[in-house]
């Protein structure tokens, strides 16, 4: 690994991610927040955290925008410099880039980066309505496209240009599932077989109920700073190696490629040039299981196997906690809950209890070099990053 | 009618104004070659603004396709509903429902043709924010 860590986390911290009546956005990432303080004793919050970036998707759910400084009161920071990020599902994604930024800049020494959503107190339909947003309105909202629906797509051509199963899709969703029973901190904590994956109720076909993501309330965060005083706070701080962004049409119908998502492998080939690595060299990864076949299409953007192949690395157990690449060992989106603005930096909470040891029963032995991989919309937005054990 | 297309400007709303009259309508870049679909007011490969619209052949063939079985609240009445994606033989792609077919018998590649609904369908199903644009569909030959 020849990267040189572009900035550090020396703490970090999750709400229990689930459906939470009566919970705002704000008390939720007071959680978060207070999970990662209480893991770094030797960090005064108010004292050393200098700026506050927090990623969230859509003021719609709350009616409720500013978020930025809305969390700074709620967890005590205020009157610091904040902000909210927004890139879709990949919002805090995107806020832990910013985080980087504003540490090698020089400008703050250390940086709060998370995200939050509250989903759940809104309607199936409405959450559908909002969620959409993120897609394209004139030409793929307007025509009838759901977020099912245009993933179901990316499926269908998968299935037609490489022969991709719904079967192998839902070896995805068994995984997760049995993953997230081991996440005391995941949505839903209960195992699935495969039958009841297939058997379950359509949603957008090929996609059914289980090929689907939650509908979940949570907040994460993650506090970096420069690397050269990580100890100062943490013996055990991860070093995040290298970070990738990329960009693609906001509309999947105008691209070429429909049987992947362009922007995750560039932003993927960005990171491990930046980070020196090779996907031989990561041992556990988040990527974005929103739906099933998004997982599958993960792997061959990441280049965890040749493209085309994704439905055998699941099929043939390649990416369980035990596998060659340990894979959503949090249980993903799938199981864990997929809370939007949330998802970025909770991915990264699990890399980071994965490197340093935390991971409990899902802990993948002597994990060093982890990966995130986060897209926003339909690819439209695409994060990597790569993580090393300090 | 000819002049009326002429002038109009290279927008998503002119792009659904041609809808409404039965048309289907790209904008092609007179600096290099690349048509748009849909318009732009600028060229996305060349930046160029030298632009004009040309018909595109109704005829398309399906890239991919879903049955959207869970819908947003508009399209109730229609679901389940087929969605796909088309490519046209001059350039450019759309998504739309496919009307006019058993759900088994849609496949990757197969050739479709663009319609359009008429006002007394769209009444049904448009929703009474902004905007009210008419909408395309596909179906088979």
């Amino acid at each position: 690994m020849t990267g040189k860590p572009l900035a550090s986390i020396i703490t970090a911290g999750m709400s229990k991610f689930g459906r939470f009546e009566g919970v705002y956005a704000r008390e939720l990432f007071v959680e978060a927040a207070k999970d990662a303080y209480e893991k770094c004793p030797n960090l005064n919050p108010k004292k050393d955290i200098k700026a506050l970036i927090v990623g969230q998707m859509g003021e719609s759910f709350e009616h409720q925008g500013h978020t930025g400084p809305t969390v700074a009161d709620w967890v005590g920071l205020t009157p610091i410099p904040t902000m909210r990020t927004e890139a879709a599902c990949s919002s805090s994604a995107v806020a832990i880039r910013a985080g980087i930024m504003a540490i090698m800049s020089g400008l703050y020494d250390v940086v709060m980066v998370g995200g939050v959503e509250k989903m759940t107190h809104r309607k199936t339909s409405d959450v559908t309505e909002y969620l959409a947003m993120a897609c394209d309105y004139p030409f793929e909202q307007w025509q009838g496209a759901t977020f099912p629906g245009l993933f179901a797509m990316v499926g269908r051509a998968h299935m037609h240009k490489y022969g991709t199963t719904e079967k192998q899709m839902a070896l995805v969703a068994v995984k997760n599932h049995h993953h997230g029973a081991m996440n005391p901190k995941a949505h839903m904590q209960k195992e699935i077989c495969l039958e009841d994956a297939l058997s379950s109720r359509v949603v957008a076909w090929p996609l059914k109920l289980y090929d689907c993501s939650l509908i979940t309330d949570g907040a994460s965060c993650l506090i970096l700073t420069k690397p050269e005083i990580a100890k100062r706070f943490t013996d055990t701080p991860v070093h995040i190696i290298g970070s990738g962004q990329a960009s693609d049409t906001i509309g999947l119908y105008e691209r070429e490629n429909l049987t992947n998502l362009d922007a995750g492998r560039l932003a993927g080939e960005e990171a491990y040039k930046m980070a020196g690595a090779t996907p031989n060299d990561i041992d556990v990864a988040e990527v974005h299981d929103c739906f099933t076949i998004a997982e599958i299409v993960a792997y061959e953007d990441l280049d965890f196997c040749e493209k085309g192949k994704g439905g055998c690395l699941i099929e043939d157990g390649q990416t369980g906690i035990d596998g060659k690449i340990a894979v959503n060992t949090s249980g993903g989106l799938k199981a864990k809950g997929h809370p939007v603005g949330a998802t970025g930096t909770a991915q990264a909470y699990e890399v980071y209890l994965q490197l340093t040891e935390q991971a409990g029963k899902r802990q993948v032995k002597g994990a060093e070099i982890g990966l995130t991989h986060n897209i926003g919309g339909l690819g439209a937005t695409g994060v990597v990053n790569i993580y090393k054990r300090g | 009618m000819k002049q009326v297309s002429e002038t109009r400007p290279f927008t998503i709303d002119s792009f659904y104004k041609f809808v409404g009259e039965g048309k289907l309508m790209a904008v092609k870049c007179n600096h290099c070659g690349t048509v748009l679909l849909p318009p732009r007011p600028a060229c996305s490969k060349c930046l160029s603004k030298d632009l004009k619209w040309i018909p595109i052949d109704n005829e398309c063939k399906l890239l991919t396709y879903t049955m959207i079985h869970v819908s947003p609240k508009e399209f109730e009445s229609n679901a389940p509903y087929a969605l796909g994606i088309v490519k046209f033989e001059g350039g450019g792609q759309l998504l739309g429902m496919i009307r006019d077919i058993e759900p088994d018998k849609l496949q990757v590649g197969m050739p479709l043709k663009v319609d359009f609904e008429k006002p007394s369908i769209l009444q049904q199903t448009a929703s009474t924010q902004w905007p009210q644009w008419p909408r395309y569909y596909f179906k088979p030959l």
